[in-house]
């Protein structure tokens, strides 16, 4: 009896909520599903890579391999949106999220395979057979965490390493991988071709198995984190406006950019073997982008998810501080296209830098933004800290 | 039920008695005392409260700060590798980032459940026969615990952990846990027999800069080698090697005092902990034994360039001291004058004021707070590790500071302290003390059990 009248006391005092907790909820609830359908993409983009490598690792041929490269770039593409929903412990990155086996970088490269070095040849994990007998998507997480330190060596870059090879040139210039290093035998270009197309597969595994586990994590009507998520919406939007802060100042401006930039650090950089940093860039606005205006643009579907945003939020409590966050993000989503390929390059030269520069600045006054946005929407929180 | 109900009663009349009762007005501390960093305090208590940059530095420092902080969280890979900043790992290493072991820039703990923890080092050397010390033959300074791979690790360290029970005048009882340490494994042949093992575990790394500024003459001030107060307490300087001038200086970081500043702290954690060359430290960390075994090739020279050594340098410098929590409630303040009372405070000096800094001007002239005197002292045959280091001898440890220590648990989830993590909370801390600390950790005993409590308050605000 107790528990009834409570519950209706309850949802009394929900029903009873302010206008502007009703748009909170509506914005934590296009949120959530601006969040699965980003993953749903990603999930299904990651598919066709594996589609793609299955057929390559089938039958070796440069086409199959320009394939699955070009299946990598469109899996990228979406991956680099759904960053704009970590740095709040989510399914993403929380305690036992598969972040870290996802897009960790620097690769430990020479861990996985051979590298440009006659001393360290053949010793890594794909040409250690009597070592490392099995390689399974298990076994490779497990080497990626092995002796309570991180060795990474699974996820997109990874299979970006696999696909692409070693970047060891000055100038500009991906990795120079031959398909023949997953042919056995005598017309093979390096040892142990079977075993390189079983890490391959099986790394990729891991990704979809790792993604597969964020995205059903946000899947509707489920007892989920989206059911808890959007049961709670102040701490929720806390959560949305402080991720978007902390991927815009400290990781994207800092981590990623300023640190190449201000060491001048070849291959310091996000996707360093593919050379396409600059979309790992630029997806990262637009998804900073998509939050923010509670929109999001499907990359395999034509359709366009559109509800109550931030913006709309902001709006109510400060219409000045929405329009110029609005249109900053707008601004960097711009600059950051305008930033040449490859970013290793560009990094060092003048033209190069300015535009970086530019960038940059564009992202940090975001995060400072966002860190006064919420201010404005009554909590506090450090954009630089990630 | 009835007795559970009276037994409540009883507490509450009792929280009331003393909440009423005693001594009210302890003497005011002062605003400045509440942040210990002078300006360059934060006011984060969150997770990343040893996080923050100094606020009073420059935008230029700040940018390098952001630099710095990610090399001190980037794992170093193996050589040769695409990101050729960040090659060079090993062949033999403890972790593979500063972070690994200084997690959020905080304390790390023995932890060994998870298998052996990369915060807690153990430093190795031989006697030599005119008293001085050399690195063990086979192992080198330190044992490190993994290895690239096709090189072997040096090995592994096993603790066991032994509960020594104890009693208060009162009546309470406690228990310390005692570690007993073994190298199993040992891949580069046997240890020599007279080996001296020093275990150091990662402290928190906040307000190192503004302990770099501390003038020298004020901490020799606090020197007094052959006791001439006779208070018990003597506090002699370790005089270590400057590798940057060849010249011999005042010690003031690492377990033994034995790191002239951050600089060289943070080159030497480089080289010992994840085997990268700098150039302060040119060598690896193999010994000549294990050279013959190991033929890896190099990250180039030197692995760490000096544009990343610099930005990890001054990161570790600039990083701000969390205020004070709590500060001022009376059970506090009672607990800090309690500190002074029973002389915690004659080690743990609670205050300095900075001179110059050479590399950060706006650290000079700050009235700080560590609860330090940078000063070795004989802690007891208890806590001795038997391994001197530079002028420190076996059983002497640096006074380690004070501040954020009550905040570790926030940042790290744990309250071990001391240099091997041994004690697993203040109280424990304190009743390890001995040596010339003997006499405090006494009259801490026969302390009533509210003032102990009030004093272990006082210790976890700072």
């Amino acid at each position: 009896m107790k528990k009834v009248f409570l519950f209706i006391l309850t949802s009394i005092t929900i029903s009873c909520s302010t206008k502007e907790d009703i748009s909170k909820k509506e914005v934590v609830e296009n949120y959530a599903n601006i969040a699965y359908t980003n993953y749903h993409d990603t999930y299904n983009q990651a598919l066709a890579l594996k589609k793609e490598i299955s057929t390559f690792t089938e039958n070796p041929s440069t086409e199959g391999l320009e394939n699955c490269k070009k299946a990598w770039l469109l899996a990228r593409e979406s991956y680099g949106q759904t960053e704009a929903f970590r740095f709040y412990g989510g399914p993403i990155d929380g305690e036992n999220g598969p972040e870290g086996q996802l897009n960790a970088w620097p690769l430990d490269e020479a861990y996985i395979d051979y590298v440009a070095s006659e001393e360290t040849h053949n010793i890594n994990i794909i040409n250690s057979s009597d070592k490392f007998p099995n390689i399974s998507a298990d076994f490779i997480a497990s080497m990626n965490e092995k002796g309570s330190e991180t060795n990474v060596s699974s996820g997109y870059h990874a299979i970006e390493f696999l696909l692409w090879g070693q970047d060891l040139s000055d100038g500009p210039g991906a990795g120079q991988r031959n398909y023949k290093d997953y042919i056995e035998g005598k017309e093979g270009t390096a040892e142990n071709a079977n075993r390189r197309k079983t890490y391959l597969l099986e790394t990729t595994n891991l990704l979809l198995r790792d993604l597969n586990s964020v995205l059903t994590q946000w899947e509707p009507k489920q007892q989920n984190y989206r059911a808890q998520f959007i049961a709670t919406p102040d701490q929720s939007i806390e959560k949305i406006v402080s991720g978007l802060g902390k991927l815009s100042k400290g990781e994207l401006a800092g981590e990623r950019m300023f640190v190449a930039f201000d060491l001048r650090s070849k291959e310091d950089e996000h996707s360093c073997f593919s050379d396409n940093t600059h979309n790992d860039i630029i997806a990262n606005a637009t998804g900073i982008q998509n939050v923010f205006l509670g929109r999001y643009k499907r990359v395999s579907a034509d359709s366009t998810i559109s509800g109550p945003g931030l913006y709309d939020l902001l709006k109510q409590k400060d219409e000045s501080l929405a329009e110029q966050l609005k249109q900053t993000i707008a601004k960097g989503v711009a600059e950051s296209k305008k930033i040449k390929s490859p970013f290793d390059q560009q990094i060092k030269s003048e033209e190069g830098r300015k535009q970086i520069a530019e960038t940059i600045s564009l992202f940090r006054k975001q995060g400072d933004l966002l860190a006064a946005a919420a201010n404005k929407l009554g909590f506090k929180f450090d954009p630089e800290a990630t | 039920m009835y007795s559970k109900i009276l037994s409540l009663f009883v507490l509450v009349v009792t929280l009331l008695l003393h909440s009423c009762g005693g001594k009210e007005n302890y003497e005011a501390i002062s605003e400045s005392s509440l942040y210990p960093g002078g300006t360059a305090t934060t006011d984060d208590f969150s997770v990343n409260a040893f996080g923050h940059a100094a606020p009073n530095i420059s935008d230029e420092d700040q940018l390098r700060f952001v630099t710095g902080n990610a090399f001190f969280k980037r794992n170093w890979v193996t050589a040769p590798s695409s990101t050729s900043d960040l090659d060079g790992l090993g062949a033999l290493f403890n972790a593979r980032s500063c972070s690994s072991c200084h997690f959020l820039d905080g304390k790390g703990e023995p932890g060994f459940e998870k298998g052996q923890s990369s915060a807690l080092l153990f430093r190795l050397s031989i006697p030599t026969e005119a008293g001085g010390t050399l690195a063990e033959p086979n192992y080198g300074n330190q044992f490190n615990h993994l290895s690239i791979l096709g090189v072997k690790e040096e090995g592994q360290v096993n603790i066991e952990y032994e509960e020594l029970n104890g009693t208060y005048p009162d009546g309470q009882s406690y228990s310390l846990r005692k570690p007993h340490y073994t190298f199993t494994n040992l891949n580069y042949g046997t240890m020599q027999e007279d080996v001296m093992v020093s275990p150091r575990i990662a402290p928190q790394i906040i307000g190192l800069g503004l302990l770099e500024a501390v003038d020298e003459n004020d901490i020799l001030n606090l020197a007094d080698p052959n006791d001439k107060n006779s208070d018990g307490i003597s506090g002699r300087p370790n005089y270590v090697k400057d590798f940057t001038g060849d010249s011999l200086e005042l010690g003031r970081f690492g377990w033994k005092a034995n790191q002239p500043n951050v600089k060289q702290q943070v080159a030497a954690a480089f080289q010992g902990d994840m085997g990268l060359s700098s150039s302060l430290f040119s060598d690896e960390n193999e010994t000549l034994s294990q050279a013959r075994f190991i033929n890896t090739v190099t990250g180039g020279y030197p692995e760490v360039s000096d544009d990343i050594l610099e930005r990890v340098t001054l990161y570790s410098q600039v990083l701000a001291v969390p205020k004070r929590r709590d500060a001022e409630n009376q059970n506090t303040l009672q607990g800090q004058q309690l500190f002074t009372e029973i002389a915690c405070s004659s080690c743990h000096n609670p205050s300095f004021i900075t001179a110059d800094h050479s590399d950060i001007p706006e650290f000079e002239g700050e009235k700080i707070y560590p609860y330090t005197d940078l000063l070795l002292h004989d802690m007891g045959e208890a806590l001795a590790d038997h391994r001197p280091d530079g002028l420190a001898t076996g059983i002497e440890w640096r006074t380690p500071p004070l501040w954020g220590v009550g905040l570790v648990k926030t940042v790290n989830g744990h309250t071990t302290l001391l240099h091997d993590g041994r004690a697993r909370n203040v109280e424990e801390a304190i009743l390890w003390h001995g040596g010339e600390a003997e006499n405090s950790k006494n009259q801490f005993k026969k302390l009533s059990k509210i003032e102990r409590l009030n004093l272990i308050a006082f210790v976890n605000s700072l």
